[in-house]
Order: structure tokens, then sequence, then C-alpha cells
């Protein structure tokens, strides 16, 4: 069983990698990893997040829907295609990694 | 080519150690994130979708071998290992660190390049003909007026805070290289009935959301008013464009809304009323401008090779490559060569660190060691003795450097897209990539000869999708990808853009759609005409019932 849930990602300030709000106030690269809340929670990951941009960790934070794996309640992926993209890196082999 | 003198130096070195406190404040928290975005877009530093991207100015396109060879060390050392060339003859890194980027500046000083200006709003990369210089058709070379322009529009204090930003480009040969009809000033050296040389001038010109083909503002402008006309262009921009929508601040919106002949009178009155004696360029100006481009040592070389003739006859593979990727050059025994950043499958205008290191050394071995960048995301070398062309070729074979395929199908032009841009709605690399998979061996097999394929992964039209003479846009729909062909578009003396043929076509289906457009074509022409000219001639009905036809 899967469900959608919210979650923030935000852009780390010092280099720039895409992050996930987790628990305890941390963030992760690993979307599985991140913290999935309903609409309602939602708001207070918000202010966490506006807390960390404050803190000079981050920027420019903002909610994503993801899928949800309902038993282990692990966020699986973002539902939007462009998050995916975030999520995993350019879909193309980058030259010097060929 | 152009060297530093001590006001270049000074103002690129002091930047280096604003930017640097500007860094450090920022991490520190003494600057928020609204107060740095601005800073850090004056040193073209971006936020996009995965990293930071860092945009490095490459004045109208010219390297030496030193600035190449440094550009590979930042994108060894501070990067992935490679770095991307745009359309606008720049550079730019995916994968830079904030904290990093003060060095990378202060590196990129120290050959005498900076990343000033390379975004926000203000007057962008001047750029030109790739084959400045070296070009048969070519009348006189732009590069010293590109350069006049670069440093008349450097941190110019008037021109720093323009409604939107702002592009210039300039050729002097009949063949526009440089795409000056889709520029916001677009410059073309030319000489009048009194055998005087000096500008025709275009404005409004411009790609986007709303693409406009550059109106002609003057037929002929006497060289030395160069400078003072485009003060008065800028300046009624200044005063007259929008600021109150993002997307009608270009200065094509306000020629639109205001016409030519208005805008004109406006500029005119501009220019007749500023001090013509401050902004005069004058001979001795010109002359030691000039003088940096002056034309290298050539050797008196002869235009027949054996070396040539020798590896043609017995080599299909260099014949080939001869024929599409190297060029007649104005100086007896010389060649210009293209190399080709398209490879079969590859990232159009991605290089990695290790072959621009190996592209420095061929420009120090056989170009007296300069590269060119091209608005098509190629690279040039651009003085090249033909009795090395053999050996050079050799060389850009084994570096993936020699695909033969100069303004041919798969020489696409094409933004990083959703893989990269946060701006993009669909990826554009991946249909690049397959295109150029799916005509390997058709091209050659069809003999489909000169076409222009650009790819854009959105509206924006970094990818130059409205000009190709056949264009793809990514759209959005339902969370999907799809892509809008347009057909008929040219950035060249031939500029038009292109018409939307219909219907958008799925990713999985766009590919078969171009081999069927391509086919439309074959079929369809007459002598040597290129698809382009088919197109135009039949018109976009036949094209469009064609391929919708049993889609």
């Amino acid at each position: 069983m899967k469900m959608t849930l919210r979650m923030v990602t935000a852009n780390r300030l010092h280099d720039g990698a895409v992050v996930y709000l987790a628990a305890d106030d941390d963030w992760t690269r690993n979307v599985e990893s991140g913290l999935a809340a309903n609409t309602e929670d939602a708001d207070k990951l918000m202010t966490t997040a506006e807390e960390a941009v404050h803190n000079q960790l981050i920027v420019a934070p903002y909610l994503i829907d993801v899928e949800v794996d309902v038993q282990s309640s692990r966020p699986v992926r973002p539902i939007r295609f462009r998050e995916q993209i975030r999520a995993k890196g350019p879909t193309i082999f980058a030259p010097a990694a060929e | 080519m152009y060297q530093y003198d001590q006001t270049d130096h000074t103002l690129t070195r002091e930047r280096v150690t604003e930017y640097r406190d500007q860094v450090s404040r920022r991490l520190d928290g003494n600057i928020s994130e609204d107060d740095f975005r601005p800073l850090r877009l004056k040193n073209g530093l971006y936020m996009q979708l995965h990293a930071y991207m860092l945009r490095v100015g490459i004045p109208y396109g010219m390297m030496s071998s030193d600035q190449l060879r440094m550009l590979a060390y930042i994108g060894r050392k501070y990067d992935k290992g490679y770095g991307h060339f745009t359309t606008r003859q720049n550079l730019q890194y995916n994968w830079p660190t904030l904290e990093d980027t003060p060095d990378i500046l202060e590196n990129l000083a120290s050959v005498e390049m900076n990343a000033i200006q390379t975004s926000g709003n203000v007057n962008r990369n001047v750029t030109s003909d790739p084959l400045a210089g070296v070009a048969p058709d070519e009348l006189e070379d732009p590069r010293p007026y590109a350069e006049i322009i670069r440093q008349f529009l450097t941190l110019h204090p008037e021109f720093s805070w323009l409604p939107r930003k702002f592009k210039v480009a300039i050729t002097g040969a009949e063949d526009d290289r440089a795409a000056i009809n889709v520029h916001d000033i677009g410059l073309k050296l030319l000489k009048n009935e009194a055998g005087e040389t000096g500008f025709r001038v275009l404005v409004g010109g411009g790609l986007g959301r709303s693409p406009f083909i550059g109106k002609v503002i003057r037929e002929f402008l006497p060289k030395d008013d160069l400078i003072r006309y485009i003060q008065a262009i800028l300046r009624v921009y200044n005063m007259e464009g929008r600021r109150d929508n993002m997307f009608k601040a270009r200065i094509k919106i306000l020629v639109h809304e205001l016409g030519i002949e208005k805008f004109a009178s406006l500029v005119e009155e501009e220019f007749q009323a500023s001090e013509e004696d401050v902004l005069f360029l004058g001979q001795a100006e010109e002359d030691r401008i000039k003088a940096f481009f002056a034309a290298p040592d050539y050797a008196d070389l002869s235009d027949d090779s054996p070396e040539v003739i020798e590896m043609s006859s017995g080599n299909e593979a260099f014949a080939q490559w001869l024929e599409r990727n190297v060029l007649a050059h104005k100086q007896a025994g010389y060649s210009i060569v293209n190399l080709s950043l398209k490879p079969l499958g590859g990232v159009p205008g991605d290089i990695t660190s290790d072959q621009m290191d190996a592209v420095a050394g061929l420009a120090d071995t056989f170009s007296f060691g300069q590269i060119r960048a091209t608005h098509r995301q190629n690279l040039v070398l651009a003085d090249v003795a033909k009795k090395d062309l053999p050996s050079l070729w050799q060389e850009l074979v084994d570096l993936n450097l020699a695909t033969p395929n100069l303004d041919r199908i798969s020489d696409i032009i094409c933004c990083p897209g959703m893989d990269y841009c946060s701006l993009a709605t669909a990826r554009s690399i991946p249909i690049a990539k397959r295109l150029s998979e799916r005509f390997a061996d058709l091209d050659t097999l069809l003999n489909i000869g000169e076409i222009r394929l650009n790819i854009s992964g959105c509206i924006n039209a970094c990818g130059h999708h409205h000009v190709g003479h056949i264009g793809i846009l990514g759209v959005e729909k339902n969370g999907e990808e799809f892509y809008q062909i347009t057909l008929g578009g040219s950035s060249s003396e031939d500029a038009d853009i292109g018409q939307i043929i219909g219907p958008a076509f799925s990713s999985e289906d766009i590919i078969d759609a171009v081999e069927k457009l391509v086919g439309i074509y074959i079929s369809n022409r007459e002598d040597d005409e290129r698809f382009l000219d088919t197109y135009r001639r039949l018109g976009k009905a036949v094209f469009k019932e064609a391929l919708y036809d049993a889609a």
C-alpha cells in the first residue's frame, strides 16, 4: 500500500546539494531517509526548515509530494518527475563518469 | 588576442576580494540569502536543480591555451572533471560548492578571466563570429569592436541595473555565424555607398517566450559613433523598459510595443543630446585595440598539401571529416578546423578536463595557442596549416572530438534541460542523445546535408529551438514530458522564427517524428536544397499533413 505525504526539500547552503528534512531537525541527502508528514503537519516541517535557513544550513526550502510505503511509513520517491530527478541526479551520464 | 591592462587586472582582482568577503559573510550568516542572491548572480553563480552553477565569461569565445588549461584544472579540482560550453560562447560548471567559488574566481583572474556579468540584469558576454579574422567571407574582424563594447559595458554604473539582461552580438562576415538577428543588439560590419566601413545596427531581437527577429534601427552607423549609439539605445531602454513584469522587461518588448520608428526616434534624440567628444571612438583607440587581434605569424604555405591529398585518397573517415568539419581559411595554406562537441550519444557542449588539456596542447602545436568557442557549442582551431591536418585529425579522433557532423543533424544545440536546470519543464539532453544515435548512420545514408536542429527544455529557449530548421521544445503535460516541434526557423542571414507544426509528441514518439520529417524532406527535395529550403518552398501544410498522416 502506498500513500502520498509531504516532505521538505532544499539546497544546502555551503555546497548546494539537494537535501531533505529528516528526524531530529537533521537534513539528509537521501529522499528515503526524509521525514514525511500529512498536510496539516507539513506546516510544522516548514517552520523547522525556516529555522535552518536562518541558521545558514539550507536555502529555498519548499514542500513536495512523496509516495510513502504505508507499512514502513518510509518515503519511496517524489511524485513529480522534476523532484525524482532532483532526488537521483541527472538521468544522463556526466562525461567524466563514462 | 586581447590582454588585460592594469584596469582589467585591478577590477578583476578587486572583484575577487569583494566576492570572497561576501561569501564568507553569507556563510557566517551576516548576509541573508535574499541579500546575497543578487551579489552571487553578479559573479555568475546560480543555484540550479542539484547544485550551484558557475558561468565563466569567455569574451566573444576567444581563449588562449593557458586559459583553457585553467578551465580544465578548475573542472578537475572544484567540479566533477568537466565543463559545458553554452550558446553564448561561455563555459559553465555544474557542481561547484559555494565555499570554493572565491578560489575558482581567483584562479580565473590569474589567467585574465572572470565571471563578471555572466548573469544578472546587465550586459552579458558580447558574442561574435567564431571564425572572426580568418573567414574568407569577412569584411573586417569584429573582435576589436566586441572588445571595445566589453570594456565600455563592464561594471558601467549607469547600466548595472537594467530592466533585464542584455545581449550584444557582432559579425563582420556575410554568413551570420553569430545569430545577430536574435540579440538585443545585433551589429554587422558593412560598407556604405561612400566605401566607408561602419555598422548595420539591429535592435530588439530575442528568443524566449516572446521570440522576435531584430529590426534595423540604423542601416549605417559610422564606427566612431559605435559607443555613443549603444549608450543611447541603453539609455532609452533603461528609462522606458518595463520593470513591472519580468516577462515583458527585455528590450524586444519595448521595441515591439513602441514600434521601431518611435523607438528609433527616441534613440536618435538621446544620441544627438549626448556629448560627441566623450565617447568618440577615434582612430588611435581603434588601432590600439585592433593590434591585439593582429593575424598570427603565418608561414608562406601553398594551398596544395600532398599530406592531405595522400591521406584523403586512402582514408574515408579522414576525407569525410575534411569535407564536413574543415573550412576554408582566408590565408593560403591554412584551414579552419571545427572540433565537434557532439559525439555519438554525447551531451552537446560538454567537454572533460582531460579533453580541455589535450585541446590546449593541440592549439599550442597546431594553431598558435588559441581556441574559440562557437555559439553552436563546438570549438574551433582557427589557424591550422593544411599539411598538419592529417596529424591533427588523428589526435582529435583519439579524443573523440572528430565526429564529422558540423552543421549536420547531430550537431544539435541543446540546453541543459531538466537534468540540470531549475527552470526546465522537460529534459532535453536525452532527446539530443537519442537523435544523435538514430541519425548516426542515416545522416550519411540519406545524405541529409546541412540542417540545424535545436532543443530547449522550456519556453525560455536557451536551446534556441525557435531558430532551428527543426526546433524541439520540451513541455510538461499532466506530469509527463512532451515535445513540440517548430519548423522553418533560422538564426543566420535568412533568420526567421519557426512555426509550430502541430500537437506535441511524447518522449517515446519524438525521435520517430523527426525521422519522418527528414523523410518528407528527402522525398521532396530538389537539386541541392537544404531541409530549410524545401520546407520554405513547400510550406507548413505539406509537412504537417505528412507528419501527422496516420501517425
